[in-house]
């Protein structure tokens, strides 16, 4: 435990004196003004609700937490400092939970200077509560489901350009394969029923669209900590069996 | 301290450490050789625990590697190859973190961090960015983070690579002095420092050991260990080789160079060669030969290692016809 409030510290620290946190930081908080009041409409919907801003969440983390996530091994493996880690007396499981809560965390940091929206909301309406808070829980469990699988594509590769690049794709895998063109093409090729749903099923969005409209349900919870469990066990699996 | 028994690794099919077998106790300073690619690395990561072994077993102050590895690499400190440390920590923060990691935190940790910085004289540098150090610098650096903890045991690849001639001795002197009451492993390409630091060698070649004794026992190897060197003056070449040779003590007479005057012989002995030089300058006084120089030539490091790992000579000559 306490190597793991270590390692957290060590990461963070790491992010926040080199310009990634920064240019992360403002880069997400600009696109995701942009998004909600530019294109999201959140004037032309004339509505006191968050809507707009959370609807693109899915689309703008699978672009943004990647690049939060690919460094997280790659770097340690194009360093050399894997082998300094793993030498000293820590386990797989602390270095890689350290690692992902670290991130995940800062995520967490970036959603929450997002509250400036909500008080614009608040001033502008009378929003519902429920809603904002299990948006706001929805985009963090994302956050961490996108988080662990991009450090699993890092756990992979010293290259970070080819962690992000892959984590993005499977990322957006994930979206898209609840979608209609995904759907429809099982369709067309006469999958039953069960299958189309559980293709649905497993889409991070058909999730998170619940979540954002206010839907409390204990099996969106356990969809994204599950997903975020499986990608870490992967990366672990992947680390404890490095040939260097 | 440390045990390694039988072991294995196989990258793929390929065998890159064919079954090694030694140990090290605590006062010992083992040195690690082997030409570039032999697996003295691999072996390394294998004790530390950073590589899963393919065969074979390796326990450190009884803690096996594979079985309790967290019990095992508290016991240890490690250089790794290159001296990697995080670009983007200060050198305070970066020896922070290792000693916090170690279990040192608080006043504990901050009279480790000093200690380990004043050993590897870091006093001067410990706000400054990593990525701005100096490689003599980084190595020290990582240096220190291994002896943060006082461990029993030290693991060292290549501990005086990127330092200049001063550093490096200053840390030979540090390993000697460390050696008393640890268990030591240092792997070096510099054969010097085997002479200079060490009380036990091995030498690895393409994945076996070829070697495990001592520095004095591994000179003994060596193809020229015991023959004296002389020098004479205006003496002709062929007498003095009839003449040496007809002595009991001498095997043979060798003739290196004559020039102006000066004959320089190499004369080896028969049998051990004890008071070999003496005998002969005795002997060179009788005849009032005069001479120049007269010296025993201790056996090179270089030679033996170069016969013990030598890729196939045949192959070698042939690649070059």
């Amino acid at each position: 435990m306490k190597n793991i409030l270590t390692i957290i510290r060590r990461e963070l620290g790491s992010l926040f004196t080199s310009p990634v946190a920064y240019v992360f930081l403002v880069i997400f908080l600009v696109l995701t003004g942009f998004f909600t009041f530019m294109i999201g409409g959140f004037f032309v919907r004339n509505e006191a609700d968050l809507t707009s801003f959370f609807f693109w969440f899915p689309w703008l983390f699978i672009l943004l937490v990647p690049a939060v996530g690919m460094r997280q091994w790659a770097e340690e493996r194009r360093q050399g400092t894997l082998e300094l880690l793993f030498t000293m007396p820590i386990s797989v499981p602390e270095a890689v939970l350290g690692k992902f809560l670290a991130g995940w965390l800062f995520l967490g940091i970036a959603l929450f200077l997002t509250c400036p929206i909500v008080f614009t909301v608040c001033y502008l309406g009378d929003p519902d509560a429920g809603p904002i808070v299990t948006g706001y829980a929805g985009s963090f469990l994302l956050a961490g489901s996108y988080l662990a699988v991009s450090g699993m594509t890092s756990a992979f590769t010293r290259n970070q350009i080819v962690s992000f690049i892959t984590s993005t794709v499977l990322c957006l895998l994930l979206v898209l394969i609840g979608f209609p063109p995904v759907t429809d093409l099982l369709l067309k090729w006469g999958a039953p029923t069960g299958v189309l749903d559980l293709s649905a099923g497993l889409s991070v969005f058909y999730h998170f669209t619940g979540m954002q409209r206010g839907v409390f349900d204990l099996r969106d919870i356990v969809y994204f900590l599950s997903l975020t469990a499986l990608a870490l066990m992967i990366t672990g699996t992947v680390l404890k069996n490095r040939r260097g | 301290m440390i045990e390694a028994t039988s072991v294995k690794k196989y990258f793929g099919d390929r065998p890159v450490v064919a079954g090694i077998s030694f140990s090290v106790a605590r006062g010992e300073v083992l040195g690690f050789l082997g030409p570039n690619g032999a697996g003295k690395s691999t072996t390394m990561r294998m004790i530390t625990g950073f590589l899963p072994l393919s065969e074979g077993s390796i326990s450190i102050g009884g803690c096996d590697i594979e079985e309790n590895p967290v019990e095992a690499k508290r016991l240890f400190g490690y250089l790794p190859e290159n001296a990697p440390a995080y670009q983007d920590m200060s050198v305070g923060g970066f020896l922070q973190f290792s000693a916090a990691i170690r279990g040192l935190s608080g006043r504990a940790g901050k009279a480790a961090v000093e200690r380990a910085a004043g050993l590897c004289h870091l006093e001067g540098v410990m706000r400054q960015p990593i990525d701005t150090l100096s490689k003599g610098y980084r190595h020290r650096l990582c240096f220190a983070q291994a002896i943060l903890h006082d461990p029993p045991v030290l693991i060292l690849d290549e501990p005086t690579d990127g330092l200049d001639p001063n550093q490096k001795h200053e840390m030979r002197e540090l390993i000697r002095e460390m050696g008393r009451d640890k268990a030591i492993i240092v792997s070096t390409h510099i054969l010097e420092e085997v002479e200079a630091i060490c009380t036990r060698v091995i030498i690895i070649d393409r994945g076996t050991l070829v070697f495990n004794g001592t520095p004095r026992e591994l000179l003994a190897r060596a193809p020229h260990g015991d023959r004296v060197l002389v020098i004479l003056r205006g003496i002709d070449g062929e007498e003095a080789v009839a003449a040496l040779e007809k002595l009991p003590q001498i095997r043979r007479a060798e003739i290196l160079g004559e020039e102006e005057g000066r004959l320089t012989l190499a004369l080896q002995p028969t049998g051990k060669g004890e008071d070999f030089a003496w005998n002969i300058k005795k002997m060179l006084d009788e005849r009032r030969w005069e001479f120049c120089e007269l010296h025993t030539e201790s056996g090179r490091l270089d030679e033996v290692f170069r016969d013990l790992t030598a890729p196939d000579g045949a192959d070698r000559k042939e690649g070059v016809a």
